[in-house]
C-alpha cells in the first residue's frame, strides 16, 4: 500500500515537472533563454524562479523573454524590461545600488572581520602555551602521576 | 576591557533580533511598485462589451479614476465587487482591466454583480497586464486626469484599504481639478 502511494507521488511529480516546450529559430539562444529565466524570479511566488514555477504569469514571462530574445535583444535589455514593470523584486541578482549594497558588501565585510579575529587570536596562543608551561614543578608532578597510573596494574 | 568583549555576541544578538523584529510587520507578498509616478503604459485592445470597438490610453485621460483588474477566475475579485459598486455609486469613476478571461463569462458577470466600470479594457492575451506589471488580480491603480498612475493595491480594496490608501489622495486629485 505504502509503495503504491509512494510510486504514485513520484509518478505525479513527473508530470508535474513535464513544462512547455520552447521552440527557438536559432538554437544558440536556447542556453541564454535557461540562464534568464533561472535568474529571474515569478512575481507571484516569492521564492520561485521563472524556470521553476509553473503560475500563469511565469508562462506568460517565459513567452516574453523568449519573444525578446527573438528580437535580438540584449540580457540586459530584458531584464530592464522585466525591471520597469515588476521591480528590482524580480532580479534573484539584484544590481549594486543604495538600497542593496548593504547586500553585497557584508559578505566581504564579515570575511575580513573573520581574518582580523583569526589573526588576533593567532598572535595570542605563544604566550597562551607559555603560560600553561610555567610551572616546572606542576609538570612534574604530573609527569610522576601519569606514570604512578602506567605503574599499576 | 576583556570583560567587556564578553557582550559582544549578546549585542550583536540583540541587533539582529531588532532587525528581524522589523521585519516581522512587512508584507513579503508586497513588491515594490515600478509604476507610480509613471504615465498608464500604452496600450490598444478591444472593449469587453463591444468587440469591434478599440480603446487606447488617451480613454483614460481627463478624469481621475481607478482602474481595476480583474477576471471571473479570480476569488478574491468576487469579495471585491460589492465595494467598487459602492464607490461607484458615490461618483467615483472606474475602468475595468478584465485580465486573460472569456468575454461571454465576463459580460454574464457584470450583469449578474451589477456593473460599477464606466468601461472595460478586454486583455484576453494579459499583455496590458504585462507592461502594467500585473502579478496578481485583483489590483487597483488611482489614475490622475493627466494619466499618471499614482497608487497602486494589489490585492482586495475594502472599506479599510480605500480609507488608508485611496481616499485622502483621491480627494485631493479631484479636488486640485475644479
Amino acid at each position: 500500500m505504502r509503495l503504491a502511494v509512494l510510486v504514485t507521488l513520484f509518478l505525479s511529480t513527473l508530470v508535474i515537472a513535464s513544462t512547455e516546450v520552447v521552440e527557438f529559430s536559432d538554437e544558440s539562444l536556447r542556453p541564454r533563454f535557461q540562464q534568464l529565466v533561472e535568474e529571474l524570479r515569478c512575481p507571484k511566488c516569492q521564492n520561485q524562479n521563472l524556470a521553476d514555477s509553473n503560475s500563469p504569469i511565469s508562462q506568460d514571462l517565459r513567452r516574453e523573454i523568449q519573444r525578446m530574445l527573438e528580437q535580438q535583444m540584449t540580457d540586459q535589455q530584458i531584464k530592464d524590461y522585466l525591471k520597469s514593470r515588476y521591480s528590482e523584486f524580480i532580479l534573484y541578482r539584484p544590481e549594486v545600488n543604495k538600497s542593496t549594497w548593504l547586500l553585497w558588501g557584508s559578505p566581504v565585510v564579515i570575511v575580513l572581520l573573520g581574518l582580523l579575529i583569526l589573526m588576533r587570536h593567532n598572535r595570542q596562543k605563544p604566550t597562551a602555551t607559555a603560560s600553561s608551561s610555567a610551572s616546572a614543578d606542576d609538570q612534574q608532578r604530573l609527569a610522576a602521576l601519569l606514570d604512578d597510573e602506567d605503574s599499576q596494574p | 576591557m576583556n570583560r567587556l568583549a564578553l557582550f559582544v555576541p549578546l549585542a550583536l544578538f540583540i541587533g539582529l533580533s531588532l532587525v528581524l523584529l522589523l521585519g516581522l510587520d512587512k508584507d513579503p507578498t508586497e513588491l515594490p511598485s515600478a509604476l507610480v509616478g509613471e504615465p498608464f503604459p500604452a496600450f490598444n485592445l478591444p472593449s469587453l462589451k463591444d468587440e469591434q470597438s478599440t480603446l487606447t490610453e488617451q480613454d483614460l485621460k481627463g478624469d481621475v479614476l481607478l482602474v481595476n483588474v480583474w477576471a471571473t477566475w479570480c476569488f478574491a475579485c468576487r469579495i471585491e465587487h460589492p465595494m467598487l459598486n459602492k464607490l461607484s455609486q458615490q461618483g467615483v469613476k472606474i475602468v475595468g482591466l478584465n485580465y486573460k478571461d472569456q468575454r461571454a463569462g465576463a459580460v454574464a458577470w457584470l450583469v449578474e454583480r451589477g456593473n460599477p466600470y464606466q468601461f472595460n479594457i478586454f486583455d484576453a492575451q494579459g499583455s496590458l497586464g504585462i507592461d502594467l506589471g500585473v502579478y496578481g488580480a485583483p489590483e487597483t491603480y488611482l489614475v490622475d486626469a493627466e494619466g499618471i498612475i499614482r497608487h497602486r493595491r494589489v490585492g482586495v480594496v475594502d472599506e479599510r484599504v480605500w480609507n488608508a490608501e485611496f481616499r485622502v489622495l483621491f480627494e485631493q486629485l479631484t479636488g486640485a481639478e475644479q
